[in-house]
């Protein structure tokens, strides 16, 4: 009797342990593609400033003071903000924005403390002053203008569809069916536009690798959110994944700042605007691999 | 603001979905379990322990991930994420369901079930005539605390695109007032205070949790074992 019941188990076990093998959820690796925005080596595009003149700004002046710039950034968005943690190589398009704006201020590689900070506690972070600036797909809006600066826009983007390479049906917002399923981070503004302006059906995760893994499983049809986002997605998995259609919406990503550093906001905004090829470098080796052009945007000196 | 309230009734529905589609798989999985458990036949004891022990030790948020990932890949299908979030629920609830009911059974005293015995009652008349009556009287209480637990564990699956009560501040943090203009979208963030959804949404539990605490005052007083 106790024999049946250990086979029992043991059979048990075994049928388990060969289903649950079907389902290996793959963790979005950057196959070291994605770490060779600057490393702080010799290759980066742009060049730490000496000298910096920059008078009357609180940050600034802060920034001196501790010998090192603390920047808050995202470190789960491939090819914007991630960090490897295997490696603990940090890379992405906002990563060497920062890094950029650090290399103007007089900073190099060595003397920025990266902090990662969530999306709900950001302008409380800018006015607490545990950070100088943030840089993390951090749209601009009038809300948090009440509490916070913006540098910038340093890039426009707005919603966009990520979907399977080989899927030709879906070319835009305008050709989902109710057939489709469209994907995003749960309750988000995206899943929330998709269900206003769409008949599609909806799947909502945590996170936005999640829906991607689902898409590459096929269990949806599409992944929606800001396309920045999925053009990160997009040139680490180039070879499966695409962007399609316009974008649907208008987002402008600033650097946040302490409300009222004028004197930083002009500082970060000259430096977006005399980069020459810097900000076209940086976007060609992050982003440039999803197949997808962009020009750099104009500052606006009031936002 | 009419958006808002029906967010907040889509989320209340479906809570209770879950609850009382996942309370109905978790208490006719949980009996037959139970009963399997306390049966002569050795490889029903067998199965049913290993069921027991297996699932209760695995997070729930593992067996849900389970269902939501791996059985639409396996079964190469598609679901409405409602489906297998509501089996995640009923099989992971039915192992405390099937323990209360077991320990409920050990109440019966021993000399009942071999008095039916002895007049040559079936292993099912003897469970369904005799033991599981009276063992379901004395297990209302611990059965209505798993039934609360259930409850509260609905609000797991929002995390596995289910709509429920769980859903609701990621949804209000982010919510916006959205006017069309043209084909661009203008939305203004309105972003709703966290603090009082998540107040708001506690005040629901309780008003869901005292309704079951009434329901199991009702059956203890109308079931009450004479001894």
């Amino acid at each position: 009797m106790r024999k049946t019941r250990i086979m029992a188990s043991l059979s048990l076990v075994a049928a388990a342990a060969i289903a649950l093998t079907a389902c290996n959820s793959g963790t979005p690796g950057t196959t070291g593609d994605g770490g060779n925005g600057g490393d702080g080596g010799g290759s980066t595009p742009w060049t730490v400033a000496t000298d910096v003149d920059l008078t009357g700004s609180p940050t600034f002046d802060r920034i001196q003071k501790a010998g090192k710039v603390v920047i808050g950034v995202k470190e789960d968005q491939p090819g914007l903000g991630y960090l490897d943690t295997t490696t603990g190589i940090r890379s992405g398009f906002d990563i060497d924005i920062a890094r950029w704006m650090a290399a103007s201020l007089g900073y190099d590689e060595e003397k920025i403390d990266f902090k990662p900070i969530a999306s709900a506690n950001r302008e409380q972070s800018i006015v607490n002053g545990d950070i100088d600036f943030y840089v993390g797909t951090y749209s601009i809006t009038d809300k948090r203008k009440e509490l916070i600066s913006f540098a910038g826009p340093y890039f426009i983007t707005g919603q966009g569809l990520l979907v399977a390479k080989d899927n030709d049906k879906i070319t835009g917002k305008d050709s989902l069916t109710k057939d489709d399923v469209v994907c995003s981070a749960t309750g988000s503004t995206s899943i929330q536009q998709i269900k206003s302006l769409t008949p599609a059906q909806t799947k909502e995760y945590d996170t936005y690798s999640t829906c991607v893994q689902a898409l590459l499983q096929g269990q949806v049809d599409a992944v929606t959110t800001d396309e920045a986002i999925l053009l990160g997605y997009a040139a680490q998995d180039p070879d499966n994944l695409k962007t399609v259609g316009d974008v649907f919406t208008e987002e402008r990503y600033g650097i946040g700042l302490t409300k009222g550093d004028t004197a930083l906001q002009t500082f970060f905004n000259n430096t977006l605007t005399d980069g020459n090829d810097v900000w076209q470098k940086i976007f060609d080796n992050n982003l440039g691999k999803s197949g997808v052009t962009a020009e750099q945007p104009k500052v606006d000196p009031v936002g | 603001m009419g958006g808002v309230s029906q967010l907040w009734l889509q989320a209340i529905e479906g809570t209770l979905i879950l609850f009382f589609a996942g309370g109905a798989i978790a208490l006719v999985l949980g009996v037959i379990v139970g009963a399997m458990r306390v049966s002569p036949v050795p490889i029903a004891r067998a199965v049913g322990t290993v069921y027991v022990n297996w699932i209760r030790n695995t997070p729930l948020t593992l067996v849900m991930f389970f269902f939501a990932f791996c059985i639409p890949i396996l079964l190469a299908q598609r679901f409405n994420a409602l489906l297998p979030a509501t089996i995640a629920l009923g099989i992971y609830t039915a192992t405390y369901v099937a323990e209360t009911f077991r320990s409920g059974v050990n109440t019966v005293p021993v000399g009942q079930a071999e008095a039916a015995r002895a007049l040559g009652l079936t292993f099912g008349q003897v469970m369904s005539q005799v033991v599981m009556p009276q063992a379901f009287r004395s297990v209302v209480p611990p059965m209505m605390s798993v039934l609360i637990a259930l409850l509260k564990n609905t609000t797991v699956a929002a995390g596995f695109s289910v709509l429920n009560l769980g859903s609701v501040t990621a949804y209000l943090s982010e919510h916006r007032e959205a006017t069309a203009g043209g084909n661009i979208f203008i939305a203004m963030f309105t972003g709703e205070n966290q603090l009082m959804t998540l107040i708001l949404i506690a005040a629901i539990f309780v008003v869901l949790v005292l309704l079951l605490a009434w329901l199991q005052r009702v059956l203890e007083r109308k079931w009450r074992v004479e001894r």
